[in-house]
């Protein structure tokens, strides 16, 4: 309707406050959503193309969210021989094992293979690049994620020192096996950016070295880590099968559940030859006696965690919605308050022969068109945001986000706003017509 | 278009007051007005001349009595029809401020056809455009160059002509005037009035005009002064 349009670009001042504020809480909403939508699809694009991820007997998403998202560490870890008897499954075509337990400077090291590079898949079957320099080839050797070596301005050659313990600040580090960078990775938006990948044998190194040479200072300095790691021991001695007396003195000496010596593993990451055995070899891996071993398929594992998060996600999502509602409640004051003023432009539209309802239809025409400006707008500063945002975003969490399209869900919330905006119209209009019946053609101001 | 009984206007023992039990306004015996009279219905403020027009009009209605406009009983039809009827055949010009102020003068005066089919058809039946037709009403009252001027530019003068050729425009039945000339100084009143005579004429449209200001009333039919015909009267 024309004289709508033209009533509100005559309030262009008071009806663009209106807007805007309708167009930021739209913007809240969408980006609320679009937060939620993409977050997921970047846990699962993490994950994409690992079938299963086998750990010591955890929760689903607790072994998911160390293993792959590095977030927190195992507890126990996984034995060779398990790594061993799953990799002799026909059906299992890769096995990428995960030692973790250790830090540099605040990120991960990760000690693993070559399977790493040649099957690790993330984003729709990308597999990792090198942006400079060669994977690791001995245990003195080690690959850094893009971030890593951003950050911390790190280059080829540069020689690094690996902390023990997964605090971000230890004071015993492995200065007897010192690191070199061999490579950089190119960026993928997951947690490999923020990790150090070194070799199964480097870490084993490392912690070789580390038993020589600092032995002695643990006991005298620190009796209740002794006495810790004297139950460990007999604790380990009953669950593992472990070979050489080597792995005993070590163990004794960093029980943080991870690697040791040859022997245990912290996680990994297996693909299978075909995706539709998952679940027999789940079960197969679950059910193994040998090791009380957890496996759990990504997508199953990923939903469960949403269910927990679902929570947190609703919250959000009424926020933004309740955001939403106050726009639009801003709206309404906006015309209700504009009404009295508005009483003799109303007596002369009924004069020339409108309506009640023509006044009605005015003023709901009115809303519709501020709330799907609003909404227009505010697809419009979401999308600005996101193009100065993303890169932050990414450099920081990790999340990656595409100026997209609005998805059907997106368009659904939108539609719903402006089609709640224009009912919120029929209020004013409804006033305005009553107003109008009472007032006839001469209001009385 | 017009009544059969080639009246405009009858009022038979109209009875008005605002609010259920509240002070009595209008009680008029008897008020008729015939096709091609022009009227002059004068009484000082607050006596009822507005609220009389606002029934005539069908924006109020009477707690008694009967109104009658070209034939239609505004009591038997419905609201929306006797939206309708005001649409269709009755132009308003009123005191002050007549013009929607977000609307170019073009689109003042168009906006009546955009509510009555029975406007645009008879100006289509003359074979003209809307905006042929408003061109044309503007440019005898000689304010064709404002045509599309914003209308808060106007002085009041010409805002009272805009409201004019809006009430012209589609050749209604009646103008209905209500204290058109009061913001105006007196030549400029009697222009306005010359020219309302002289428009209405050519577009065969009655005049009733309701002032406080008796001088007006000598180029009129039938002077009528409100407090004779009402009852109520001077008690206000």
């Amino acid at each position: 309707m024309r004289l709508a349009w033209l009533s509100l670009l005559n309030r262009r001042m008071t009806v663009g406050l209106t807007i805007l504020s309708i167009a930021c809480s739209v913007m809240l909403l969408l980006g609320v959503e679009r937060v939620r939508q993409e977050s997921r699809e970047s846990f699962l694009s993490t994950v994409s193309g690992t079938d299963l991820v086998v750990g010591a007997r955890s929760g689903g998403p607790q072994l998911l969210l160390q293993a792959v998202f590095n977030i927190g560490f195992p507890t126990q870890n996984l034995s060779r021989v398990s790594y061993a008897m799953v990799g002799e499954d026909r059906r299992v075509q890769w096995i990428i094992p995960l030692s973790m337990g250790d830090m540099h400077r605040g990120y991960r090291v990760v000690g693993t293979t070559t399977a790493f590079r040649d099957h690790y898949r993330f984003a729709r079957d990308q597999g990792l690049q090198l942006a400079q320099g060669n994977w690791f080839a001995d245990e003195h050797q080690a690959v850094l994620g893009a971030d890593v070596a951003r950050e911390l301005d790190y280059s080829l050659g540069q020689s690094i020192v690996v902390s023990h313990g997964a605090g971000e600040i230890s004071f015993v580090h492995h200065d007897e096996h010192p690191f070199r960078v061999s490579g950089v990775l190119a960026p993928t938006g997951t947690p490999v950016d923020r990790a150090v990948l070194v070799s199964l044998a480097g870490v084993d190194a490392m912690h070789a070295d580390f038993v020589g040479a600092a032995e002695h200072e643990y006991d005298v300095t620190d009796p209740l880590a002794a006495a810790m790691a004297a139950a460990a021991v007999r604790q380990a001695s009953h669950d593992h099968d472990h070979s050489d007396d080597h792995d005993h003195v070590h163990d004794e000496h960093c029980n943080h559940g991870h690697h040791e010596g040859t022997g245990s593993l912290s996680a990994m990451l297996v693909g299978l030859t075909d995706r539709a055995a998952a679940l027999s070899v789940q079960r197969m891996i679950n059910t193994y006696d040998g090791e009380a071993l957890t496996a759990v398929m990504p997508g199953v594992a990923l939903q469960e965690l949403w269910s927990v998060l679902g929570v947190v996600e609703r919250v959000l999502l009424f926020l933004g919605g309740f955001v939403v509602v106050v726009g639009l409640l801003g709206m309404l004051s906006n015309l209700l308050s504009t009404l009295d003023q508005r009483r003799r432009e109303m007596a002369i539209l009924r004069s020339v022969g409108a309506r009640p309802r023509h006044l009605l239809a005015l003023l709901v025409a009115e809303s519709f068109w501020v709330s799907a400006i609003g909404a227009i707008v505010g697809l419009v500063l979401l999308s600005a945001v996101m193009l100065i945002g993303a890169p932050i975003l990414e450099a920081h969490y990790g999340l990656h986000f595409a100026l997209t399209w609005p998805t059907t869900n997106e368009w659904a919330l939108l539609a719903a706003i402006v089609l709640t905006g224009t009912l919120v119209g029929l209020i004013p209009g409804w006033r305005a017509s009553r107003q109008a019946l009472v007032d006839g053609l001469t209001p009385r101001i | 278009m017009f009544a059969p009984d080639n009246t405009l206007i009858e009022i038979r023992d109209l009875r008005f007051a605002w609010g259920a039990n509240g002070v009595p306004v209008l009680n008029v015996p008897e008020l008729i007005v015939a096709a091609g009279e022009s009227l002059f219905l004068h009484g000082p403020s607050g006596c009822g001349k507005t609220t009389l027009l606002n029934l005539i009009g069908g924006v109020l209605e009477p707690q008694g009595g009967r109104i009658t406009v070209l034939g239609h009983d505004l009591k038997k039809i419905s609201s929306a029809a006797r939206d309708a009827l005001r649409a269709d055949q009755i132009g308003f010009v009123f005191q002050q401020f007549n013009l929607v102020p977000y609307l170019s003068v073009i689109d003042n005066v168009t906006l009546p056809a955009r509510f009555s089919a029975a406007r645009r058809a008879r100006i289509e039946k003359d074979g003209e455009g809307l905006a042929q037709a408003a061109q044309a009403v503007l440019q005898r009252l000689g304010m064709e160059a404002a045509r599309h001027q914003s209308v808060t530019a106007l002085s009041v003068g010409q805002q009272q002509r805009v409201a004019l050729a809006r009430a012209l425009l589609g050749a209604p039945a009646m103008i209905i005037a209500d204290e058109p000339t009061s913001a105006l100084d007196t030549d400029r009143r009697d222009e306005f009035v010359a020219l309302l005579f002289q428009a209405a004429a050519a577009a065969g449209s009655s005049v009733v005009m309701v002032s406080h200001d008796r001088e007006m009333g000598e180029r009129f039919d039938r002077v009528v002064d409100l407090r004779d015909i009402n009852r109520v009267g001077g008690q206000v």
